[in-house]
């Protein structure tokens, strides 16, 4: 017996929610920054699923190209995260307010 | 066979996800990210992707989460354990993430696009040898730009990171 696509896709839809409550309610960045990563995951885990449930090769190609902009995106962040650290030194999301936002 | 495998994956990558959000030292939600991520490519395994598997635990739990547990080592993460939680203000943002869960759910359930459970067959042969064929042919403008964002990340990285000079 083959697992439906449905459950795949509420795997995903589970693990968004969860990557999104972490973006939008955790304090540290650090712990924001994984939470993206969750988020990216999750949708990589649909991307493929349906490049297997449907037989085409570009959901496979598209979860790689996410899987190489999650790379830079982490390096930058890190290293913004790096410098905020050493000017600011606070690691918390709400006393981030260099840009007035 | 296979639903249980799936089940057993699914519900390890679940938990592991939950403790990423609700860890209180940052350490442990880096250990279960990284656990999360290694059965999250036990199921791309089930979707028969094997490359992206071995992609995903060397690009995510190889370079990005030793990434991350050197940074958390870099500064002090003491003070940032003491309160989890942004103060005040978290009832909307749980009131929009319950919507857009029940949204998904019903959108997904509702649905009959996603009941198909016989995977189309994948036209035989090499699969990864096609893979490699669409990506450096079809792809090739695609795969040179993401060289040059990933060029372009690890200078910015290095710049932002450097100490000022004087």
């Amino acid at each position: 017996m083959m697992v439906p696509l449905s459950w795949y896709i509420l795997l995903g839809v589970v693990l968004f929610v969860i990557g999104a409550a972490g973006v939008l309610v955790r304090r540290n960045i650090l712990v924001v920054l994984m939470s993206l990563e969750l988020l990216l995951n999750s949708v990589n885990i649909n991307f493929i699923a349906f490049g297997r449930y449907y037989g085409d090769f570009r959901g496979q190609i598209f979860a790689i190209f996410v899987i190489a902009i999650t790379a830079a995106e982490v390096a930058v962040a890190l290293g913004i995260l790096v410098a905020l650290v050493r000017n600011k030194s606070t690691l918390k999301v709400d006393e981030v307010t260099m840009m007035k936002g | 066979m296979d639903p249980g495998f799936f089940l057993l994956f699914a519900t390890v990558s679940v938990i592991t996800a939950l403790t990423v959000v609700l860890a209180r030292n940052p350490v442990h939600s880096a250990l279960a990210l990284m656990a999360c991520f290694l059965n999250i490519s036990a199921i791309f395994v089930m979707l028969e992707a094997p490359l992206l598997a071995v992609i995903q635990i060397f690009v995510y739990v190889g370079a990005i989460m030793v990434l991350f547990l050197f940074v958390i080592m870099m500064i002090d993460v003491r003070e940032a354990v003491l309160q989890r939680f942004l103060p005040g203000r978290n009832l909307p943002a749980m009131v929009l993430l319950i919507l857009l869960g029940i949204e998904m759910l019903v959108l997904v359930l509702w649905s009959d696009r996603f009941s198909i459970t016989e995977p189309a067959a994948m036209g035989g042969g090499d699969q990864i040898r096609q893979l490699g064929t669409t990506l450096f042919a079809d792809y090739l403008l695609p795969f040179e730009a993401a060289s040059v964002i990933l060029l372009a990340a690890l200078v910015g990285a290095i710049v932002l990171a450097r100490k000022e000079q004087g």
